[in-house]
């Protein structure tokens, strides 16, 4: 198995009964994406970008990673540790309480905001529902993706 | 003791101090941490809900690579008794061969890797000898007795071999001849109100780490107070609570699941021991439905009798819950009795034993489950009387606490009312409902409130040489915002910067305070920093009378300097509800106004705006209170119309243990227009910073205030939660 995450490359053999949530948990310790359920019915507390797409990392297993570019949060900011714009956003728009949803609200962010879902607030209410936080910041976490749309794209 | 609320840190909407650590995945939740040896758990429930367990069987185990041990009950010590406010279950698994409910712990797997312990924990067969289990409707009802006028916080007692957790609600309260009021009353309204049973559902599901060193124990453990656990590890496993460390800095959030210490982590500590690995045990979202407590279905009847102007001759309020076979949890939904002035009261409460787990509270407990029927119940008093619902709560308006003629600490329920209306358009809005496409809109309002529950509070601060400070406090951080309000008191009370304070939490070696749960923890830990920051200035001034503590530092040869606070309350009570001995009653108040719209044809309800104007004391972070009040009021309208969880009517068991069966609101669902308002106000009785409690109150009323919106858009009333499309489709047929 080879895969790259956060752009660097891991090669080696994984077992068949691991997840990907499990496996970036435990082994290159990225905590960052967490377990809500690990059925796929939390609203994805583990979300992370696999090529680009946001998946439930609970509902892969690592086995079928080979040859796929993985992006996690701890991969978000740049080498210089300054945040990504949806990151600053989240902050600046107040848009998490507890946290332990917010790497997943924020790769869900990233992904709507790259597949232009991101146009009014209504729409972003919607490619965002995958995402619960139970705290309940969702105006904010709204407000957040909207600002940080229009960093991003202009 | 003097409060300026002109000064500006306080009350600014300073952004999170953790924030920078949450977005980048940093922030270290407790099942994030690994140890070296490290063996994992998973805990194996009883298949039936009551019965006697019979066989272990885990011959089918030896094929599964990584596990270690199966541990059952010979292998467990005998616990010691555990107290009621520290733990939440009294009556600790893994002692008896006796089921109580289904999902009881009869085993725990360890393995050296999640995944081992996974594949292993369905292969272990337990056999049990069955009984029927107690379904509701045909359990044992005992009726909650109690010193009318009893307020003060809990203790324990012993009855009958049986622990009971003497809660300060529930008790019956009985003033003037409310059944006499009520006959001779010009209008009377009434009925039964119901809520079924829901669970809390943290996005974390709660996660253990215990690890020995000797007789030495360390827990990282997802905790909404830590403080209880020490004792109660101590009481169970025969240990020096001193010997137990505490390390829980960020909880993924609670709401009342990790108030208390649960069996979980007592049998994630006993582990430990036998083995002599650290264990981690990480409850599924399944298991924590049977872990961790529950808000337990309640029917409230509840009665209102008024004369012509609508001003109230009498209420009688009777309620029920369902509790657990052998812990006793009474939802104090009768707390509301102070809400407005009445000549006579009637309250009481019962509690019905099934086959459940011990239920416990639940944003928002008491008041939250009041309301609904009292709320309910004012909003059809108005309509019988053709009265105004905000008019009629003003012609009933408390001005000291009914019941004990106490004087409030600060009350500002008045403009919380005016402010709201404005800010809604209360009186500007259509009446009877209007049109808009396929949906019928309506509007409708309600008064919320909630006793204040406060804790002792400690805090250290240190000012050192440079002028940094730091805050020392051993709490949770649960997404409160606290760390920043806290920040904001230091630097408000030294006059410095508040990039030059920081704070450290979430480690036992740290002072030890209250808890983040029951709304409380600025009152006692904010109270606790404010107090230190007066205690060092106090200190300092032996050294030098140069008013900034900078200079007056600088001036010196010390090193630091330090300030200890504790926040005490009145006869050392180690807690109290609704003002204790301050000679105050303290309670927090406000209105809530709702705009929804109803598909008729479809059954769907959807919600277009709220505003919530409260009156909660001093607001000390604007932006942080705001988000709490969003949070409780997204909660409310997810109670209102679409959770709850359900006991299979066979097994009691519970049907959805998981989040497909059980619907939480969404971000589709919460429009983004939410209004929050809070009046300008500072208490001088509810804690040494002005404030009172913030964020739970957000969630009561909001549930009654949409059902008389839907009642106002099409006319049909609902008084069983949650209002679902099947519901609504029903009362409309048959009207």
């Amino acid at each position: 198995m080879e895969f790259r995450v956060n752009g660097e490359i891991h090669s080696e053999q994984v077992s068949a009964r691991t997840s990907l949530l499990d496996w970036l948990r435990e082994h290159p310790g990225l905590t960052g994406a967490k377990k809500g359920c690990a059925e796929g019915a939390c609203g994805g507390a583990c979300t992370v970008l696999v090529d680009g797409v946001r998946m439930n990392s609970c509902l892969v297993l690592v086995a079928q990673c080979h040859g796929s570019n993985i992006t996690t949060i701890e991969g978000l900011a740049d080498v210089d540790g300054v945040l990504h714009p949806v990151q600053k956003a989240f902050i600046g728009e107040d848009a998490f309480q507890c946290g332990y949803c917010t790497p997943a609200q924020i790769m869900s962010a990233v992904a709507s905001i790259r597949e232009r879902h991101t146009s009014s607030a209504e729409e972003v209410q919607e490619w965002m529902s995958g995402n619960l936080c139970h705290c309940s910041a969702y105006p904010q976490i709204t407000a957040a993706v909207l600002a940080a749309s229009k960093k991003v794209t202009g | 003791m003097t409060v300026d609320n002109d000064r500006s840190i306080v009350g600014a909407p300073l952004p999170r101090v953790e924030g920078p650590a949450k977005v980048t995945g940093a922030a270290k939740y407790s099942a994030d941490n690994e140890l070296p040896g490290m063996l994992h758990a998973a805990i194996v429930g009883a298949p039936v809900a009551r019965g006697r367990l019979v066989q272990i069987d885990t011959t089918a185990l030896a094929a599964v690579e990584g596990v270690v041990r199966v541990l059952t009950r010979e292998d467990m010590p005998t616990f010691g008794a555990v107290h009621a406010f520290q733990a939440a279950a009294l009556d600790l698994p893994m002692q008896s061969d006796e089921i109580h409910f289904e999902g009881e712990p009869v085993a725990i797997v360890l393995g050296t890797s999640l995944q081992a312990v996974e594949q292993a924990r369905p292969l272990v067969r337990v056999r049990c000898a069955a009984q029927p289990p107690i379904l509701p409707g045909h359990g044992e009802r005992e009726v909650i007795a109690g010193e009318e006028g009893e307020r003060d916080g809990g203790s324990v007692g012993e009855e009958g071999g049986m622990t009971w957790m003497v809660w300060p609600y529930g008790g019956p309260v009985r003033i003037g001849d409310a059944a006499a009021s009520l006959e001779t009353s010009h209008t009377r309204v009434g009925g039964t109100w119901t809520h079924p049973s829901r669970h809390h559902n943290p996005m974390e599901t709660s996660s253990t780490i215990a690890h020995w060193d000797g007789d030495v124990l360390t827990m990282w453990d997802s905790v909404q107070a830590s403080f209880v656990v020490p004792p109660v590890l101590a009481d169970a496993l025969g240990i020096d609570p001193g010997n137990v460390t505490v390390v829980s800095p960020h909880t993924g959030g609670g709401f009342g699941a990790k108030g208390w210490v649960w069996p979980h982590q007592v049998l994630t500590a006993a582990a430990a021991r036998i083995v002599g690995r650290p264990v981690k045990l990480h409850l599924t979202r399944a298991d924590q439905y049977t872990s961790t407590g529950f808000q337990p279905a309640l029917t409230q009847h509840l009665e209102l009798g008024a004369d012509s102007s609508g001003r109230l001759t009498a209420t009688r309020h009777h309620v029920s819950n369902i509790t657990g076979l052998t812990e006793t949890y009474v939802e104090g939904a009768t707390e509301v009795k102070d809400l407005y002035a009445c000549p006579a009261l009637d309250t009481g409460q019962d509690v019905e034993r099934i086959s459940v787990g011990a239920p416990t509270p639940m944003r928002t407990t008491n008041e939250g489950c009041g309301l609904w029927a009292l709320e309910s119940a004012m909003n059809e008093l108005a309509h019988e009387l053709n009265i105004d619902p905000l008019e009629l709560r003003l012609r009933n308006y408390a001005d000291r606490e009914p019941t004990t003629e106490r004087p409030w600490s600060s009350k500002r329920l008045r403009e919380a009312y005016a402010d709201g209306a404005r800010l809604f358009g209360w009186y500007d809005r259509p009446r009877d409902g209007r049109t808009d496409g396929p949906w019928r809109i309506g509007t409708g309002m309600a008064t919320c409130t909630m006793g204040q529950v406060r804790f002792p509070g400690n805090a250290r601060v240190r000012l050192a040489r440079d002028g940094s400070v730091r805050i020392e406090t051993d709490i949770q951080d649960i997404g409160t915002g606290l760390q920043t309000v806290l920040t904001q008191i230091a630097a408000d009370e030294l006059d410095v910067p508040v990039g030059d304070v920081s704070v450290a939490w979430g480690h036992s070696d740290l002072p030890s305070t209250g808890p983040v749960y029951a709304s409380s923890a600025t009152v006692h830990t904010g109270s606790a920093v404010a107090l230190a920051c007066r205690e060092l200035r106090k200190n300092l001034s032996e050294y030098s009378d140069t008013p900034s503590v900078t200079d007056a530092i600088a001036e010196t040869d010390l090193a630091e300097i330090v300030g200890e606070g504790k926040f005490g309350l009145e006869g050392n009570a180690p807690i109290d509800v609704g003002g204790g001995d301050s000679g105050y009653a303290i309670r927090s108040f406000g209105a809530v106004f709702v705009e929804v719209a109803v598909d008729p044809e479809l059954g769907l309800l959807r919600l277009r705006r709220m505003v919530g104007s409260y009156s909660c004391g001093r607001i000390m972070n604007e932006r942080t209170a705001r988000a709490q009040m969003i949070g409780s009021l997204t909660w409310a309208w997810g109670k209102a119309t679409m959770e709850r969880s359900e006991l299979d009517p066979a097994t009691a068991r519970w049907l959805s243990k998981n989040l497909t069966g059980v619907h939480v609101p969404a971000n589709a669902d919460i429009p983004a227009d939410i209004i929050v308002h809070f009046v300008d106000e500072v208490d001088p009785h509810a804690s040494a910073i002005g404030a009172r409690g913030v964020g739970e109150v957000g969630a009561t009323g909001v549930d009654a205030a949409i059902a008389d919106a839907v009642f106002d858009a099409v006319g049909v009333r609902i008084r069983d939660l949650p209002i679902t499309p099947k519901r609504l489709l029903t009362a409309i047929g048959e009207t």
